[in-house]
């Protein structure tokens, strides 16, 4: 018989499940269950963008693609963060096409971290930049932010991370699970921070589209500071294509030349499908569907945060992607606890914050990706669940 | 376009309280601009969708294609105005191209609908001619899907 605990890497058996998986499997066998846990969209691909999938099939077009993806889709990115963003990339040499965002991250920390090389990483924060980190061999530092600064990273707990080892910082904003935002002027006190330093940055603006308020600024359009960043963004929270799978990288040419590499061993192409469909979502014709879903994204989070806040679960303002992270510290249980609580006697499934990184703890994550029927509905349960929880 | 508008089209029960927290408006501010809207007729009225199949009540639609004589100084209107006088008739639109009126008409069978067609429309001077189309099976009824309780397929992740 097999001894699989001596074949398997102990880098990858190192790794910590993600703390989210469990909830679910516990909802799973239960009836009934109200879920606010889910991390994508609710609402189908815009039928324009499904239907150019579609068609592209039926042309006949089932080929690899391009290495790097489909020129014609990097041109409109290219195209796109320019409209948008105010930021210049080359679709040539400054654009990869990957497997969703998550691709990107990795390829991108693939490309740059050796071996002992630190990795800072502002949590609470997604699941995967510290397993991703530690497969790449480097040390993830988890820079704990505050509810008391919105969940924003600060200029001083940078400065206070940062070692001669330090080779990376990612900046996860618009965040998940918070829904912390960095404006123009903070993004400015990170960069001023980075200045004169090698210090690259990752930045992770998948939820950019999802920004409420104002409008998101991108870290590469800080004065000096495109040189040093790659910017992850993908189509799967602004236009609704999860399960398309697709995303994209820009940065220097000599970076995205060696992720490519990197992309071209692991992945060889995006799907190609996906890509025709993409093409199709960046063009103006989708803009107001697109519009639509982010301004019912919006009167969601007004809806669920004034709730909670009302009935003693206090939150911060989250402007950007679709969670709320309320403190249940007024409670007294703790993040895992409420959240087994909640499940068990109000079947409403929400993830214990920290299953985002330690400083998570005392928070739960609430997803807005639901129809407003669906929201009043488990917050409606939520408060009973809260009453019970006094009568105690 | 206010989006109080479209929060109150997608759901109408939602609270004062509700509404103002999803357009980040105070409750007095909700309340003044849809007491103006029904003031102005741009809120017409709260009903509620239901699928009446069902239920145990006995329901047919129609759509009929009118073809009628414009009345001189009137136009239209006045043959519309006349046919929507009925409780059978849901709704009445002048269209483009074939035909003139397009109505929707509900009764308990296909008979009684056909004998409100014979009886009632058909007979009127200005109306040519009538063509009526039975709803077999509905579908989607006002951006619903009527045929099936749309179920929530994404699967967990560990996201």
């Amino acid at each position: 018989m097999m001894d699989y605990s001596h074949v398997l890497s102990s880098v990858v058996t190192g790794l910590k499940p993600s703390g989210i998986r469990r909830f679910f499997d516990l909802a799973a066998e239960m009836d009934d269950v109200i879920s606010l846990g889910v991390g994508e969209p609710d609402f189908k691909t815009p039928y324009a963008i499904r239907r150019a999938g579609i068609e592209s099939l039926e042309k006949g077009y089932t080929f690899y693609t391009a290495n790097a993806g489909l020129m014609e889709l990097r041109q409109e990115i290219s195209t796109y963060l320019h409209r948008r963003f105010g930021v210049d990339y080359q679709p040539k040499t400054e654009i990869l096409i990957t497997v969703g965002g998550s691709e990107a991250i990795d390829g991108c920390i693939r490309a740059l971290v050796e071996p002992g090389d630190e990795v800072l990483i502002p949590e609470p924060c997604f699941v995967c930049y510290d397993p991703l980190t530690r497969m790449a061999g480097g040390v993830p530092v988890a820079i704990p932010t505050k509810a008391e600064n919105a969940f924003r990273l600060t200029a001083d707990e940078l400065r206070a991370a940062i070692t001669p080892k330090t080779k990376l910082l990612i900046l996860p904003y618009p965040n998940n699970p918070t829904g912390a935002v960095m404006r123009r002027r903070h993004l400015e006190e990170i960069a001023q921070v980075l200045r004169g330093t090698n210090i690259m940055v990752l930045s992770d603006e998948i939820y950019g589209e999802l920004t409420y308020e104002e409008p998101h600024v991108s870290f590469a359009s800080i004065e000096g500071m495109q040189e040093r960043t790659i910017l992850v963004s993908g189509f799967s929270k602004a236009y609704a294509m999860t399960g398309w799978r697709l995303g994209y990288a820009a940065g220097p040419a000599p970076i995205i030349q060696q992720m490519t590499k990197i992309h071209q061993f692991a992945i060889m192409s995006a799907p190609t499908t996906a890509q025709y469909a993409a093409v199709k979502a960046l063009k103006p014709e989708c803009d107001e569907e697109i519009e639509r879903m982010a301004v019912e994204y919006n009167m969601r989070r007004g809806l669920i945060v004034d709730s909670l806040n009302r009935m003693g679960l206090s939150c911060f303002d989250p402007q950007g992607a679709f969670y709320v992270f309320p403190s249940i510290q007024s409670t007294g249980l703790s993040s895992e606890e409420f959240c087994e609580r909640l499940l068990r006697s109000q079947k409403v499934a929400v993830v214990p914050g920290s299953a985002f990184g330690a400083s998570g703890e005392g928070f739960v994550r609430i997803s807005y990706s639901y129809s407003v029927d669906h929201l009043v509905e488990a917050l409606k349960r939520i408060e009973r669940f809260l009453q019970e929880l006094k009568a105690q | 376009m206010d989006t109080l508008l479209i929060a109150l089209e997608n759901n109408a029960r939602l609270s004062n309280r509700q509404l103002a927290a999803m357009l980040g408006k105070t409750e007095e501010e909700v309340e003044a601009a849809i007491e103006a809207y029904e003031r102005e007729g741009v809120i017409l009225g709260y009903k509620t969708l239901i699928n009446w199949d069902k239920t145990d009540r006995d329901l047919c639609h129609a759509r009929i294609e009118l073809k009628v004589i414009p009345q001189s100084g009137h136009g239209f209107d006045e043959i519309a105005n006349q046919l929507m006088q009925y409780d059978q008739v849901e709704t009445v639109y002048l269209m483009s191209g074939a035909y003139d009126l397009a109505l929707t008409v509900r009764g308990k069978s296909f008979k009684d609908v056909a004998l409100f067609v014979s009886q009632c429309l058909a007979p009127i001077d200005a109306v040519q001619s009538t063509s009526t189309h039975f709803v077999l099976k509905k579908y989607k009824e006002r951006g619903k899907s009527v045929i099936e309780k749309e179920i929530d397929t994404r699967e967990v992740t560990g996201l």
